[in-house]
């Protein structure tokens, strides 16, 4: 038997797997996209859909600008359950030094062409009036918004990839890249003469040497409570407590869904293989969300999960061949800063 | 006669019999949209007894509360429908 043959093989239907999809097939590429589980399952349902521009390097800024640009102009064709809202962002400064620290990113954003504000201690409040009194202020950049990854994977790229004849296998696992395409489970073969390795936190299992871990995240969604809560809130602690890729850490980070739900997270450990929930570093994650929005704790959650996303050392994407003599190779390394990383990377295609 | 309280239930005040739930209460008033779904379909009290969570109602501005697990309390505003 002849193994079926495609442009392009893409391992993983997460939102970066399914958005080359897309771009490969819009540019009369045949393709076919692996998933060993289910379309959008993995980072990508492990994110919180928050579409930041992020300002830690001129390289990371340029990514995370152009991809919002792209999902702000998409967000007119987009579909109501996707649950596009541009909600904005707040950073949140809780002391002098957080303070020092937005008025450098305002500096940024403002050299870069994105709109950005500080607001004063009674400008955050109001803004926000379920915040603590006491907090310092804050930076409101207006421009971000929010998603719902699993259904944007699913809803914009896969089925606009399969409407121009991409093949999806699902329920697939790759085990191995022979070099001509991608091996599976069950001895068969897929040829391709490109191979995107799209496969998040469990890449390295098929390229060997990356440079890549296990990043596990805890969330929790609330009951319906409109107007709690306006734009999504990140403690500017995070940014100290996420990049750090040994520690196991929490911060506050809350967003309003259009559905009137919250959805609060942060954690982040590694080392860790099972997804099942941490009750201590759950609690922990809600205590810090209570230290900042006390009206929290009479809310109801609903649910709470886990999942894993790729963090690396340099806590950059890698885009590119895997190495300077493969051109067939490609591999996405999933951006590790955050929950929403590879969400604010994936309309953008590489190839 | 059972010792009565007043309970508000959307601006409304009515007595109700001392250790009554709220869900009864609301029930006895004549209430049949506890609360609203995410499709916007009116939604009542089906078990009764904290399980299903059909029942939620705001209780002195605090949403989603089971009504069916709490009991009357004199001057208690009650807002369903929501």
């Amino acid at each position: 038997m002849t193994s079926p043959s495609y442009d392009v093989a893409i391992i993983g239907g997460g939102i970066v797997g399914a958005a080359c999809a897309a771009e490969c097939a819009d540019a009369g590429l045949s393709v076919a996209v692996i998933e060993a589980v289910m379309i959008g399952g993995g980072a990508t349902a492990a994110g919180m859909g928050h579409v930041v521009v992020m300002d830690d390097s001129e390289a990371q800024f340029a990514l995370t600008r152009y991809s919002q640009i792209l999902w702000n102009a998409l967000a007119p064709e987009l579909p109501r359950k996707l649950e596009y809202e541009a909600s904005g962002t707040i950073w949140v400064a809780a002391n002098d030094d957080e303070m020092s620290e937005v008025r450098r990113k305002e500096k940024f954003y403002r050299a870069h062409a994105v709109p950005a504000a500080v607001l004063d201690a009674r400008a955050l409040a109001e803004a926000e009036p379920n915040l603590r009194p006491g907090l310092t202020g804050g930076l409101l950049v207006p421009c971000d918004s929010v998603i719902y990854p699993p259904r944007a994977a699913m809803a914009i790229f896969l089925n606009r990839a399969r409407a121009r004849g991409a093949q999806v296998y699902l329920g697939r696992f790759v085990t191995g890249l022979p070099g001509d395409g991608v091996r599976l489970r069950d001895e068969s073969r897929i040829t391709a003469g490109i191979v995107v390795n799209a496969a998040g936190s469990w890449s390295p299992a098929l390229t060997p040497g990356l440079s890549v871990q296990k990043r596990k995240g805890h969330l929790v969604i609330t009951d319906r409570y409109p107007n709690f809560l306006r734009h999504q809130l990140i403690e500017l602690g995070y940014l100290k407590s996420a990049h750090a890729l040994t520690a196991d850490s929490v911060a506050f980070n809350i967003q309003p869904r259009k559905t009137g739900q919250l959805l609060i997270g942060s954690s982040r450990q590694y080392g860790v293989e099972t997804s099942t929930v941490d009750a201590p570093v759950l609690k922990q994650m809600l205590q810090r969300a209570l230290q900042y929005m006390p009206g929290l704790k009479g809310l109801s959650a609903l649910r709470a999960w886990t999942g894993f996303r790729a963090a690396t050392p340099d806590k950059l994407p890698l885009i590119g061949p895997l190495s300077p003599r493969s051109t067939a190779n490609f591999i996405w390394r999933r951006d590790t800063k955050d929950w929403g990383s590879p969400l604010r990377l994936a309309p953008r295609s590489c190839l | 006669m059972p010792e009565t309280i007043a309970v508000m239930v959307n601006g409304i005040h009515i007595a109700v019999p001392l250790g009554s739930t709220v869900a009864a209460a609301l029930l006895n008033a004549g209430v049949t949209a506890f609360r609203r779904s995410v499709r916007n379909e009116a939604r009542a009290p089906l078990c009764g007894m904290g399980i299903c969570y059909e029942c939620r109602v705001t209780i002195d501005g605090q949403g989603h509360l089971r009504s069916c697990m709490i009991l009357c309390a004199n001057g208690m505003d009650v807002r369903t429908d929501e």
